[in-house]
């Protein structure tokens, strides 16, 4: 019992100091590299509320906040995936002197990206402020699909940063990947037009779900359905389950192929 | 009590098309049936065993899978075949100046690689000062490591790493870090950690330090088992003949073998030197043109070997 209290302490020094350090590399101590971590997405929300306005805001109520929403969770998991897809590889030099478990850098990796998620959150909630969205308790149950991506983005990161260490093309097979989904994911554009067989298919896409999620508490303000919830968990275990299980199968492969 | 026991441990690396390839090279490989991977055994069937208090040395030319055997003991590989049995915390001291971070300062890379050897917050507060102190960096604790020069490098490395108190500690090239006068101080250390009751594994290319440090010698080369055994002279002997003569023994009596041979080889060399030296003496009494000469050589005589003037 003593003896597992103090791996946990041990871990969890590991596991400060990791977060510690990429969020500085990522940072490199300047005011402006934490500014540009807010400032891009708006940037890249202007862009896209200038070009999509004329065709889908017209009659959309809120549409700022419409896109908002897709773009945050959605900028959310593609900097946590990323990260995470290049933690192991980053830190080979690490993990072959050293005995160290090799999930802590992804999941570091992970929590330096969430502090940037939450910046953007407190953005979006200044936006929707302005644009007179209604705020109320239903807003608390935001932390649900909140989890769920952090989750979700975990056990990617997992399985992505596991085929790098094998595939190093994986990067751009990936940003094409990235660029689908983003199409896929309804960011700017509602899925009302399609017929109900395609909406379901919608909710294949597990990014779409959490997105959707947001959007019927923030412009609804509703809590979805309970298979809804039950949906997005599934999802988030399914990742999770999976980068687990190929990290404990791989464990001592990976230094071959660094 | 058995700290390590190492059974017939044989581990295999995996070389060939694999590395370096992207997915869509290796499906085309794969659909052209051009895959190949090839197996390496680093290591074949090793057997040997450490009490508590043990100083192993891990002897053999490069290649021999000396440091991929440590790897093995430190945890970061498996064994593909065999058995390992290690009881208590392992530090390894393993190539020591990789795995920093440029960016970062002196101190927040301190704590970095103390978190990443297993120590906790609270120890590492406590031994923070006496860390740089050792490694005299005092003035350079808020500069980023790239400033450092590599020696500084390495001795920020050897101070974190000579903090531990693990039952087992491995090291693995780490004593010739630092210019001279650090590298005693290190020495010193490393004596002083080890007089404290832990059982430790050496490699080193120096048989000296092995020598001097170790009661137990593992001999590998190329991946296997020339011997194990407590014979330390005997085996540094036979392996420093070794490096002459590339004979490699097949048993113990021919490691007693070319034991010997090394004996006499030294003996021949120190005949050899003491005989040039009197050579020398000689030629430079010969050469003088007084009578000196004759004379000390006289006082010697009388000196040391009287009897010899009677006659």
């Amino acid at each position: 019992m003593n003896k597992l209290l103090n791996r946990i302490s041990m871990r969890q020094f590991l596991f400060s100091e990791l977060v510690k350090r990429d969020f500085k590399q990522k940072y490199k101590r300047t005011l402006l590299g934490m500014g540009w971590s807010v400032l891009s997405p708006l940037l890249n929300l202007l862009v896209m509320s200038l070009v999509f306005t004329q065709f889908f805001g017209r009659n959309t109520p809120h549409y700022t906040i419409y896109l908002f929403c897709g773009t945050l969770v959605f900028s959310c998991y593609r900097e946590s995936t990323n990260g995470g897809m290049n933690a192991l590889m980053a830190n080979a030099r690490i993990f072959t002197k050293v005995n160290v478990p090799k999930y802590l850098f992804v999941l570091s990796k992970n929590v330096s990206s969430l502090i940037n998620f939450g910046l953007n959150l407190c953005v979006f909630f200044l936006f929707a402020l302005f644009d007179g969205i209604s705020f109320g308790p239903h807003f608390l149950a935001l932390l649900y699909p909140i989890t769920c991506l952090v989750v979700f983005n975990l056990g990617v990161g997992m399985i992505l940063s596991a085929l790098f260490v094998f595939f190093r093309d994986i990067t751009y097979l990936y940003d094409i990947f990235t660029l689908l989904l983003n199409y896929m994911s309804a960011i700017f554009y509602k899925v009302d037009a399609f017929s109900p067989m395609v909406q379901r298919i919608f909710l294949c896409n597990p990014v779409y779900c959490y997105i959707r999620y947001f959007r019927v508490v923030v412009l609804e303000g509703g809590i979805p359905s309970l298979p809804f919830h039950l949906l997005c968990a599934f999802y988030a275990l399914l990742a999770a389950a999976a980068g687990g299980y190929i990290y404990k199968k791989y464990n001592h492969s990976f230094l071959y192929y660094v | 009590m058995t700290i390590i026991q190492a059974n017939g441990i044989s581990i295999r690396y995996i070389t060939g098309d694999f590395k370096d390839i992207g997915l869509k090279e290796y499906v085309m490989r794969r659909l052209k049936g051009d895959y190949h991977v090839t197996e390496f055994w680093a290591d074949r069937d090793i057997t040997f065993s450490l009490e508590k208090g043990d100083m192993l040395g891990i002897i053999g030319s490069n290649g021999a899978g000396k440091s991929t055997l440590l790897k093995a003991v430190s945890g970061i590989m498996v064994p593909t075949k065999g058995h390992m049995e290690i009881h208590g915390t392992v530090a390894a001291l393993l190539e020591l100046g990789s795995g920093f971070d440029g960016d970062l300062t002196v101190r927040e890379n301190t704590y970095l690689r103390g978190a990443m050897l297993g120590y906790t917050r609270k120890f590492m507060n406590e031994m923070y000062d006496s860390i740089i102190e050792f490694a005299e960096l005092q003035d350079f604790q808020d500069r980023p490591f790239k400033q450092l020069s590599s020696g500084m490098k390495s001795r920020l490395a050897f101070s974190i790493a000579c903090l531990v108190n693990p039952d087992i500690l491995i090291l693995d090239e780490v004593l010739s870090v630092g210019d001279g006068a650090f590298r005693k101080k290190s020495g010193d250390k490393m004596r002083q950690i080890l007089s404290g009751g832990v059982t430790g594994i050496l490699v080193s290319h120096s048989v000296d330090q092995v020598r001097e440090m170790c009661n137990k010698i593992l001999w590998l080369d190329h991946g296997k088992q020339v011997y194990f055994g407590n014979e330390t002279e005997t085996l540094c002997n036979a392996y420093e003949e070794f490096l002459i003569t590339r004979k490699l023994p097949e048993s113990f009596v021919e490691i007693e073998t070319l034991s010997d041979a090394f004996i006499r080889r030294k003996e021949e060399e120190r005949r050899k030197k003491q005989m040039n030296e009197a050579q020398k003496l000689q030629s430079i009494l010969e050469s003088g043109s007084s009578d000196a000469a004759v004379e000390a050589a006289l006082s010697i005589i009388r000196k040391r070997k009287p009897e010899l003037l009677k006659e």
